[in-house]
C-alpha cells in the first residue's frame, strides 16, 4: 500500500518537475497510438461501410471471424509483424525493424478488428429508414453510406476510442518491433516493463498512472464532445 | 453536421499533435554532436540483459552518442535471442557472452572478430541463511546436492542466454544430463526472463539461482539474496563484442561497429568500466580485459 502511495506522489513530482524523459516516453506512447489509431480508422471505417451494405453468403461468417480477432494476442500480431518486417523477411529491405514506425504498423494492425467489429455493430444499430429516405431522395450508395456513417458518429467515435485504448495499453507488440530503444522506441508500458524487471516499483507505478492519467484526459475530452453534440441536436 | 465538422477538427488537432510530438521525439537526432551536418546514423547493438539492467550501457551510451555521430540504438536481449537479430540482419553488433555460441556463430560466417572488452564472475545465488548447506562446496558439487535432495527451489533463467548457458555447462560438469534437470520436478524451475526479474523470482520463493555478479550486486538490495558459491574458475563470464560479418548479412556495418568496439577497448573507457559500480554497490561490477582474452 505504501508503494502505490510513493508511486502516485512519484508520478505528480516527475509530471510537476517536467522530467524530460517521461514527457518524451509519455508523447511517444501518445504519438504512436493515436497515428496507429487514424492508419486503422482510415482503414477500417470504409471498409465497415462496404461490408455493412454489401450482401454476400458469407458475410455472418466474416464478422464472426472479424469479432474472433477482437481477441488476437498482442505477443502473436508482434511476431507476425518481425517475421515480415526483419531484415531476412519479405518486407524486409523496408528496413523499419526496431523503428517507431514499424510499432504504428503493428498497433494498427493489431486494432483494426476492433474498430471495423465495433463499427459495422454501429452501422447495423442506425434506423432502415435513414437509407430508405436517403434513397428516395435520390443519395448514392456512397453518399448512404456517408449518411449512415454519420448518424453513427457516437457510435463510431467509441469504436475509435476502444482501438487507442489498446494500442496505448499494449506491450507486447511495442517490445517486439519496437525493442524498448531509449530515446527512440520506448513507450509508457515498454518502459514500466523494463522498470519492474529492474525493480524499480515506484517509478513503474508511476509511468502506469501517467498512462492512465493520458487515457483520462482523452476520454474526457471525447465525452465532452459527446455531450456538445447531444446538447446542439436538441 | 456541424457537430461532424467539431469532432473532426477536434480529431485533426489531436492528430497533428502527435506527429508533431513524434517528430520531436525523433529528430533531435545527432543534434548535439558538433561534427551534425548530417543526420546521424543509427547502430543497432543487440546486448546482453546483464549489461543493460545493471546501467552500465547508459553510460556508455551517453559517452559513446557525445562523441560520434552515430546514435546507438541498445536493445536487450539474452544471448540467444541477440544472436538470431544477428543472423536475421536487424541488428549491426552483439555484445554477448557465451564463448562456446559466439566461436559458432563466427564459424558459421555470421560473425567476424570477437573481441572481449570486460570480463566478471557468476555467482550462486540463494537466501542468505543458506537452508541446503551448499555454501563450502564448488559450483558444479553445489548443484549436484541440490539436484538430488531437490528439496530447494532452483530458478534458471530458461530462456538460451550466455547464464544460462553457463547454467548447463555447470549441470554437465557435475554430471548430470540437463534435460533430466530440467523436467525432474517442481523445484527446477524456468523463469523464461532477464536475471533481474529471475533474481527476483528466486528471492519470493527463497530459491538460488545462477546470476553474474554485476546484476547479483546490482540487485541484492530488492532480492535479499547472498552469493552462496562464487570464485571458480567454471564460473569466469566473459563479456566479447562481435560485429556482424557484412560478407554474410548484406545490411551489416562494419566501418561504423569498428568505431564502437575501439571505443569500447579504449583506455578511457576500460577505466570507467573497471570503476563502474564502486560508488553504489560498494564494488566493481566489471573487470576490464580490453581486447584480450582473460584466461590467456
Amino acid at each position: 500500500m505504501t508503494q502505490l502511495w510513493l508511486g502516485f506522489v512519484k508520478a505528480l513530482e516527475l509530471l510537476a518537475t517536467f522530467d524530460r524523459e517521461v514527457l518524451e516516453i509519455a508523447g511517444r506512447s501518445l504519438a504512436v497510438s493515436s497515428l496507429a489509431c487514424l492508419v486503422a480508422g482510415t482503414v477500417c471505417l470504409p471498409l465497415a461501410g462496404v461490408i455493412h451494405f454489401s450482401r454476400f453468403p458469407t458475410r455472418r461468417l466474416l464478422i464472426s471471424f472479424i469479432q474472433t480477432l477482437y481477441s488476437l494476442p498482442t505477443v502473436l500480431v508482434g511476431l507476425l509483424v518481425f517475421l515480415l518486417f526483419s531484415r531476412s523477411g519479405p518486407l524486409g529491405s523496408l528496413g523499419l525493424m526496431f523503428t517507431p514506425g514499424l510499432m504504428v504498423i503493428g498497433q494498427a494492425l493489431l486494432i483494426m478488428p476492433v474498430i471495423l467489429g465495433l463499427t459495422i455493430s454501429a452501422l447495423a444499430g442506425i434506423d432502415n429508414k435513414v437509407s430508405l429516405t436517403a434513397v428516395s431522395l435520390g443519395a448514392s450508395r456512397f453518399q448512404t453510406s456517408l449518411l449512415n456513417l454519420r448518424e453513427a458518429r457516437f457510435a463510431v467515435l467509441a469504436a475509435l476510442t476502444m482501438g487507442f485504448g489498446r494500442a496505448i495499453s499494449e506491450v507486447g507488440l511495442a517490445l517486439m518491433v519496437g525493442g524498448n530503444i531509449r530515446g527512440y522506441t520506448r513507450t509508457l508500458t515498454t518502459a514500466i516493463s523494463l522498470e519492474t524487471a529492474r525493480g524499480d516499483i515506484e517509478l513503474s507505478l508511476a509511468l502506469g498512472i501517467i498512462l492512465l492519467a493520458i487515457a483520462l484526459v482523452i476520454n474526457i475530452a471525447l465525452n465532452r464532445l459527446q455531450q456538445a453534440g447531444d446538447d446542439a441536436a436538441d | 453536421m456541424k457537430n461532424l465538422f467539431r469532432a473532426s477538427g477536434f480529431s485533426v488537432s489531436v492528430l497533428a499533435a502527435s506527429l508533431a510530438v513524434l517528430g520531436a521525439c525523433t529528430s533531435d537526432d545527432g543534434s548535439s554532436g558538433a561534427q551534425a551536418e548530417k543526420p546521424a546514423q543509427r547502430l543497432k547493438v543487440a546486448t546482453t540483459t546483464s549489461l543493460y539492467d545493471t546501467g552500465l550501457w547508459n553510460l556508455l551510451e551517453d559517452r559513446f552518442e557525445r562523441r560520434h555521430n552515430l546514435r546507438l540504438d541498445i536493445l536487450y536481449a539474452g544471448t540467444g535471442i541477440a544472436m538470431e537479430y544477428g543472423r536475421r540482419g536487424d541488428v549491426d553488433v552483439l555484445v554477448v557472452h557465451d564463448r562456446a555460441r559466439e566461436e559458432q556463430f563466427i564459424a558459421d560466417g555470421y560473425g567476424l572478430e570477437r573481441v572481449p572488452f570486460a570480463c566478471n564472475f557468476f555467482v550462486i545465488a540463494g537466501p542468505a541463511d543458506d537452508p541446503a548447506g551448499i555454501g563450502n562446496l564448488g559450483p558444479a558439487a553445489a548443484l549436484k546436492k541440490l539436484y538430488q535432495e531437490r528439496e530447494w527451489a532452483f530458478i534458471s533463467r530458461g530462456d538460451e542466454s550466455g547464464t544460462h548457458a553457463r547454467e548447463k555447462a555447470v549441470w554437465k560438469a557435475a554430471g548430470l544430463d540437463y534435460e533430466t534437470v530440467r523436467t525432474s520436478g517442481a523445484w527446477y524451475v524456468e523463469a523464461g526472463r532477464g536475471m533481474g526479474p529471475t533474481m527476483l523470482m528466486a528471492g519470493e520463493m527463497r530459491g538460488y539461482t545462477l546470476a553474474d555478479v554485476g546484476t547479483f550486486l546490482a540487485f541484492r538490495g530488492t532480492t535479499g539474496l547472498a552469493p552462496i558459491v562464487d570464485r571458480s574458475d567454471l564460473l569466469l563470464n566473459v563479456y566479447s563484442i562481435i560485429a556482424i560479418n557484412p560478407d554474410r548479412v548484406e545490411t551489416a556495418r562494419f566501418e561504423e561497429v569498428r568505431t564502437l568496439i575501439d571505443f569500447l577497448v579504449s583506455d578511457e573507457i576500460q577505466e570507467l568500466i573497471g570503476a563502474y559500480g564502486i560508488e553504489e554497490y560498494g564494488a566493481p561490477l566489471f573487470i576490464p580485459c580490453a581486447g584480450r582474452e582473460p584466461t590467456d
